[in-house]
């Protein structure tokens, strides 16, 4: 075919760089991927079974590694549901009604994020701890919350509260009232109405929240480990119990416990790419009609 | 069921505020609650519907005060402005919802329910399309969808907001027409808001015209179309212009300049004339007539459209329909007939 049509030299669109320029932009990118992501998460499960697959699942045999993995367990059982309920009332609250504080509101939600996680378990010892202000009350009562699994889940829920809230206010800002309101017209009570209409409305949001929530509980360090007091067997969460073996010289172990945390991650990021693929629509601003 | 609302007012920080509204809307009847934006024609209707709460009044449903009562308790039927049809439901769980949140001993067997949507869907011409989604419906489906759920509950009153508004404007007119076929076929007492006058003159029994929060007129379209009852209710019914005049020893005066004309009202020593386009007459200018100056005629699908600036008074620019043969040159100087207008005080509401 004759070359009839010349491409005119050093056209192009005013938004793409020109070959060689993108692709070093692309190298650049896809080379701090694998030292920074990538590379780790292959250290981390190559570390784990560098002495066989039999020394790895020797290490979750050890009753202190089962320990911290009960803890953490029990923790996200108890977090992550309160974390939901709370969500659900502060964005419910925030989208459905105007009243005097709202921005102070959603600015405080966001706080547990921009605040550095040690700093939220000292506020917990500085309240509860035997030092603190209701240090001394607590002790006459025989409650112990610092030390403590519900020093623990405080902190947890301190450090994650902002994760299903942040993702219910524009889904339920965005939808409105009208689906609520025309439930009210048809007969059924507001209980009803939030559990046959709201929740199926925010179901995939809510989800995205929850998961969102998990990952951080289970993964959480620095506000729990300010709480914990380290006692192994007794409040140790499996991050903590990483820190403990790693400083123990038992490599093995420390990143077979850190291989679980570590798919933990992978599972959640999976769920979370899943969510997106199939319920984006819902999850960012559904056009209404 | 003859509905009424007695001096019912609502306080709002802002706009769609009521100010002591009483209306009696009669068994049986369509009724259009009609105004501008910020009228509180809504804010009746959700008032009626128990959405909210009046700071003052009673609302009446039959002979039981009905001011009190729970939304859930009222048996009506709303329709809201973007339908609000649940997203994750389909159109036969959308339809059934009221009759499945009976109280069990209310609630009517499953077959029983399952032949109630058949019939309410056949009924708004959607048979067949129970098992779809809202979202895989156009908006004049989604829209009679939820019709049939608010019908589904046999209420008591049918609410709607606004039911045209989010729809082009050939759908529209056809659902107008369906709508009014089927109030006639299923007889609910029927209250729709609106802000499209023509809607309301065509599809209602009565109009309500509401402005600033008050009711301007209630009357059958005729009624607030030939005898309104305000400036306001002529100005929003229908195209008006109007004119600032002085009357002296029973002449009508333009900037000094008597005229004739046939005029219904009074106005004291001095008003405002009220006249709709068809009723202006385009002549030769004569004395004893209004003088103006063509300033532009346009062609509308009927026939043409005059604006006409007029002489020697405060700028007032007034419309007048004319005939496809009359040919007016922009600039030319024309004697208006007003065959028919209406005088009413100045410093009353006008848009």
């Amino acid at each position: 075919m004759p070359d009839v049509l010349v491409r005119p030299r050093n056209v192009s669109s005013a938004t793409t760089e020109r070959a060689v320029v993108r692709a070093l932009l692309i190298a650049l990118a896809l080379a701090f991927l694998a030292l920074f992501l990538i590379l780790p998460v292959v250290v981390v499960f190559a570390e784990a079974l560098r002495k066989g697959v039999a020394a790895y699942f020797a290490t979750f045999g050890d009753p202190d590694a089962q320990a911290a993995i009960g803890l953490t367990l029990t923790v996200v059982a108890i977090a992550v549901p309160l974390n939901m309920v709370f969500g659900i009332a502060a964005s419910w609250a925030i989208a459905k009604f105007e009243f005097v504080g709202k921005n102070l509101l959603i600015t405080l939600i966001d706080l547990p994020f921009s605040i550095s996680p040690v700093v939220s378990g000292l506020i917990y010892v500085l309240l509860f701890g035997a030092q603190g202000y209701f240090g001394p009350w607590l002790k006459s009562h025989g409650i112990e919350i610092i030390f403590a699994l519900p020093g623990i889940v405080l902190a947890t829920m301190f450090v994650t509260f902002p994760f299903v809230a942040r993702e219910l206010i524009p889904l339920m800002e965005e939808q409105g009232n009208s689906d609520e309101e025309a439930a009210l017209t048809l007969g059924a009570s507001g209980l009803r109405a939030f559990l046959t209409v709201t929740l199926p409305n925010i179901r995939w949001g809510l989800l995205y929240g929850v998961l969102l929530c998990n990952a951080r509980a289970m993964g959480e360090f620095g506000a729990v480990a300010v709480v914990s007091g380290h006692v192994r067997g007794f409040t140790n969460t499996m991050p903590l119990h990483v820190e403990i073996l790693y400083n123990e010289y038992n490599f093995a172990a420390a990143f077979a416990m850190a291989s679980l945390l570590t798919l933990l991650a992978l599972v959640t990021l999976a769920a979370k790419t899943l969510l997106e693929m199939h319920y984006g629509e819902a999850l960012a601003r559904t056009p209404r009609v | 069921m003859r509905i009424r609302t007695v001096d019912v007012a609502k306080e709002f920080g802002r706009t769609g505020a009521l100010r002591g509204v009483s209306l009696t809307i009669e068994a049986g009847e369509l009724i259009a609650l009609l105004g501008p934006s910020g009228s509180g024609k809504t804010t009746l209707l959700r008032v009626i519907a128990g959405l909210e709460a009046p700071s003052a009044g009673r609302v009446f449903f039959g002979e039981e005060d009905a001011t009190g009562v729970a939304v859930q308790k009222r048996r009506i039927g709303f329709v809201f402005q973007n339908y609000a049809l649940f997203k994750t439901m389909s159109v036969a769980d959308n339809v059934a919802y009221g009759l499945r949140v009976l109280p069990r001993a209310e609630r009517p067997p499953r077959a029983e329910i399952r032949k109630r949507v058949r019939d309410l869907l056949a009924l708004v011409q959607l048979s067949g399309f129970d098992g779809r989604f809202p979202r895989q419906l156009s908006g004049g489906q989604q829209q009679r969808v939820a019709l049939a759920r608010a019908l589904a509950v046999d209420p008591r009153v049918l609410l709607l907001d606004e039911p045209f508004g989010a729809l082009d404007a050939k759908v529209r007119k056809d659902l107008r027409r369906w709508l009014r076929e089927l109030h006639e076929h299923t007889g609910h007492t029927t209250v729709f808001v609106t802000h499209d006058q023509e809607e309301a003159l065509e599809l209602a029994d009565r109009v309500a015209i509401l402005n600033a929060g008050r009711l301007e007129q209630v009357g059958t379209p005729d009624e607030v179309y030939d005898r309104p009852a305000s400036a306001f209710v002529m100005s929003f019914v229908g195209d008006t212009s109007s004119i600032p005049v002085e009357v002296e020893g029973g002449r009508l005066l333009y900037a000094g300049q008597a005229f004739r004309a046939d005029v219904t009202g009074t106005c004291g020593g001095g008003g405002r004339l009220y006249v709709r386009p068809k009723d202006i007459v385009v002549g030769t200018p004569e004395t004893g007539l209004l003088l103006g100056t063509v300033v532009n005629a346009h062609r509308t699908a009927a026939g043409r459209r005059a604006q006409i600036a007029l002489v020697g008074g405060p700028e007032t620019i007034v419309e007048a329909e004319v005939g496809l043969a009359q040919q007016l040159k922009d600039g030319e100087r024309v004697g208006l007939r007003l065959v028919r207008a209406r005088a009413f005080p100045t410093k009353e509401g006008s848009p």
